[in-house]
């Protein structure tokens, strides 16, 4: 008994280890539901997994199936997220115990709730708990909200080096707090339009409906909700590794106001999509520009600062192109970090402004089903990448180092990257090859896609394994872990 | 030197990609027995119309072709419209008068003013048509295949030069879904393999590792045994073959405030998502596509 205590004790009750179960449990949930996705079906497989599991997916319901899917993931994403920014601001900890337990009772009632109605059988007292677990998770971020409020003397800035306000107020905590009110309100965005106007029941997928003329207030709604939700969880990620990578100075103080005006700005542009849908997308625009110039700032920040302390570590003062590349590379989860938000500038938001900007010249040419794949690979590609950014930070606080940390890190780079790079290509494929001789680059495209999303989960899966080992020791890394906190640093200490 | 062997095996790889596709390669030929001159009629009444089953009433009796048009057919039409002068072949483009739309200005629409537009373009590899300079036929091996490479207006003009219309989507919802229930595929509750071209559908006119997907002759799936390969019979309940998969078909209608035209079916490239009754696909009314065609409607309205 004691020894289940104990390890329940980690896996629940620390902050380590109930990002370690959300991480186990996003995986099992991303590998086992990707099975029945297109290229799956092609190689056979959904087929067993569906009879295996004796899945039941009724025709007219698979838009309403993905949305709880989409859901359901996307709840553990803000789980863990939620976990980290708990740990590395200061707060009470009666608030943080409130804030952790009740997002966590949340996204499990999603999981259990959410899938097994969409993927088994309608029983509506799994959609009930569904429900009850987003509710709960809004009212965690209700009360992460009132823990961040950042204007509580004590929360003010020691360090001058971090961005403040003249009465010495900590910017980055109100870049915390604008974010998570922001999420807030445009949870609500999209839950309230949801109930009031769908009930529910006639479930579409947002890809569905954009060249709809005449866009209802649901349709509108939902596409802004979706957008703005995926944009606010990348904001959060880029908030969450600014504190990892402790960034400070100049950069920081122009950073962070750009990044508090940038989610306000962008997320009002998605909530104004519904009265004023032309405008909004200058808005928007506008809001995101400001949130990716903060976020390029943290990638300046880092990279010096990689390139600093490489070449330091080896006594080189100034170094050549070559040295600067081998110091800025030598630790592929803090450089992967955040070149993989250099990487969605190319396959995410490249992408994204030049369809926005050539909608009605090029895109609109094509048939409609070939500006599908643009619209779905656009936000998969975002949120993945966002993933493994968030998975990069854990695998560093897990203690992975030496050769693991290595194989770990760059593997992910790479076969995320090659993944992400083929989709991309795959998702454009009509501005380099006509539909009838297409075959040969979409089979280059879709192998190496799954090259390399089987080699991040295979990298993933070994991840996991390596802590599941580790739960079975006596005086395992998890005995360490159960009162570790993440690292908090000088100038936000309590 | 065995650094670089993955390094050759990924260029390698990667280079296949550029590989052309031989848009000739050789079709296996087989008769399905189905007569694409056949009609359908479908009964005034209601039926189940879209994703949410909405209650829709058709208060009249109308056809429907049983199959899509074939090439055969098509070169038929246009060597008699070519024959009455009511099609125009410039720049390498058969082409026809449209009356035009009325234009409101609205978001993301473009202006169909009255004037000429393509029907088929000639200089396609993928079309499935040859033109001597003076007339038309199927190349060999695709004559009872769907007519494809085919605009809205060309799949319009055919319909109408033999006193037809194109169907509307909810008469074409109609016909492929029956009034009965509310099936998402014209045969019934579950997709096979071979009950429809789709993409994988593993039928004997696809190589995924070379051309990829292609038409499979009207009414192909139909029951019969062709060389080894067992099809399901998959009619709609009027008796309509190719209402799922092998090319998404032209409807009729012209909506306000955009000049899209709709399409309906689903086709070979697809996965089995795209064959539900109620999915639409979209395009502009000159676009053309080795997966676009069509089939024709008259009387009701």
């Amino acid at each position: 008994m004691h020894w289940f205590a104990a390890r329940f004790n980690f896996l629940f009750r620390s902050t380590k280890g109930l990002i370690l179960v959300a991480i186990a449990l996003v995986s099992l949930v991303s590998a086992l539901f990707g099975m029945l996705s297109g290229p799956m079906a092609d190689f056979g497989i959904k087929d067993v997994i569906v009879r295996a599991l004796n899945i039941k997916l009724v025709e007219a319901e698979r838009e309403g199936r993905l949305v709880i899917l989409y859901h359901s993931i996307a709840m553990v994403v803000v789980a863990i997220e939620t976990y980290m920014i708990t740990d590395l601001l200061p707060m009470k900890d009666g608030q943080r115990v409130a804030i952790n337990s009740t997002i966590t009772i949340g996204y499990l009632a999603v999981l259990f709730g959410g899938l097994p109605f969409a993927y088994w059988g309608h029983n509506w007292a799994l959609h009930g708990l569904y429900i009850a677990g987003l509710s709960l998770i809004f009212f965690a971020g209700c009360l992460l909200v009132w823990a961040l409020w950042p204007w509580r003397p004590e929360y003010r800035v020691s360090d001058k080096a971090y961005a403040h306000t003249r009465g010495g107020y900590n910017l980055e905590r109100v870049a915390f707090f604008a974010m998570a009110v922001a999420t807030l309100i445009s949870a609500l965005f999209g839950a309230i339009p949801g109930s009031y106007f769908g009930n529910g029941f006639e479930a579409f997928l947002a890809e569905n409906v954009v060249r709809e003329p005449h866009k209802s207030v649901l349709d509108l709604a939902v596409i802004g909700h979706l957008h703005i939700m995926l944009a606010l969880i990348a904001v959060a990620c880029a908030l969450i590794i600014s504190r990892w990578m402790d960034f400070k100075g100049t950069l920081h103080k122009l950073a962070m106001p750009l990044m508090i005006v940038g989610s306000i700005v962008l997320s009002m542009g998605t909530w104004l999509v519904v009265p004023f849908e032309a405008a909004a997308h200058a808005i928007i625009y506008g809001g995101s520009t400001l949130a990716m110039l903060g976020a390029l700032f943290l990638v300046i920040f880092s990279w010096r600062k990689l390139i600093r302390t490489g070449l330091a570590e080896k006594g080189i003062r100034k170094g050549n192109f070559f040295q600067a590349v081998a110091a800025l590379t030598r630790d592929p989860l803090k450089f992967g970090a955040t070149w993989q938000m250099v990487f969605m500038n190319f396959t995410v938001s490249g992408v994204g402004i030049f369809t926005a900007v050539k909608l009605d010249e090029i895109f609109r040419k094509w048939q409609y089903m070939d500006e599908r794949p643009i619209l779905t690979g656009h936000w998969h590609i975002l949120a993945t990448l966002t993933a493994t950014i968030l998975l990069m930070y854990y695998a560093d606080f897990a203690g992975l180092k030496g050769k693991a940390r290595q194989w770990f890190g760059w593997l992910l780079i790479i076969f995320s990257d090659l993944a992400f790079g083929a989709v991309t290509i795959y998702e454009m494929r009509r501005l380099i090859v006509p539909e009838a001789v297409q075959q040969p680059l979409v089979n280059t495209t879709t192998i190496l896609g799954d090259i390399g999303l089987a080699t991040v989960l295979v990298v993933l899966a070994a991840l996991m394994v390596w802590r599941l080992i580790d739960l079975f020791k006596k005086k395992g890394r998890w005995t360490k872990e159960v009162d570790q906190k993440l690292e908090i640093f000088e100038e936000v200490k309590q | 030197m065995k650094k670089l062997i993955p390094l050759l095996l990924c260029a390698v790889f990667l280079l296949s990609a550029c590989q052309p596709v031989d848009l000739d390669a050789p079709v296996p030929v087989y008769d399905t027995g189905i007569d694409p001159e056949s009609w359908a009629l479908i009964p005034a009444g209601e039926f189940l119309s879209g994703q949410f089953d909405k209650e829709t009433d058709i208060p009249y009796d109308y056809e429907m072709m049983v199959t899509p048009v074939t090439n055969d057919q098509y070169a038929a039409y246009l060597n008699a419209a070519l024959a009455d002068g009511s099609i125009k072949i410039s720049e390498n483009q058969v082409s026809g008068y449209y009356p035009g739309d009325v234009f409101r200005g609205a978001r993301h629409e473009e202006e169909i003013a009255a004037g000429d537009y393509l029907y088929i373009p000639l200089d396609d590899p993928a079309l499935r048509l040859a033109f001597d300079g003076s007339t038309f036929s199927a190349k060999p091996g695709w004559g009872n295949h769907p007519m494809t490479m085919v605009s809205w207006f060309g799949a319009k003009a055919y319909c109408e030069y033999y006193g037809g219309r194109l169907p509307s989507e909810l008469e074409w919802e109609k016909a492929a879904r029956g009034s009965a229930d509310n099936r998402p595929f014209p045969w019934g509750e579950t997709i096979t393999r071979n009950r429809a071209n789709l993409i994988f559908s593993r039928d004997p006119f696809e190589n995924m590792a070379t051309f990829g997907s292609r038409t499979t002759p009207v009414g192909f799936y139909n029951g019969q045994v062709y060389d080894g390969y067992q099809t399901l019979d998959s009619p709609s309940p009027y008796g309509l073959y190719d209402m799922a998969g092998n090319v998404w078909q032209w409807t009729g209608d012209v909506y306000e405030n955009q000049h899209y035209r709709y399409m309906r079916g689903g086709g070979m490239n697809n996965y089995e998502n795209a064959l539900r009754v109620w999915v639409r696909n979209n395009a502009t009314p000159v676009f053309t596509g080795p997966a676009t065609g069509f089939r024709c409607a008259r009387g009701g309205k």
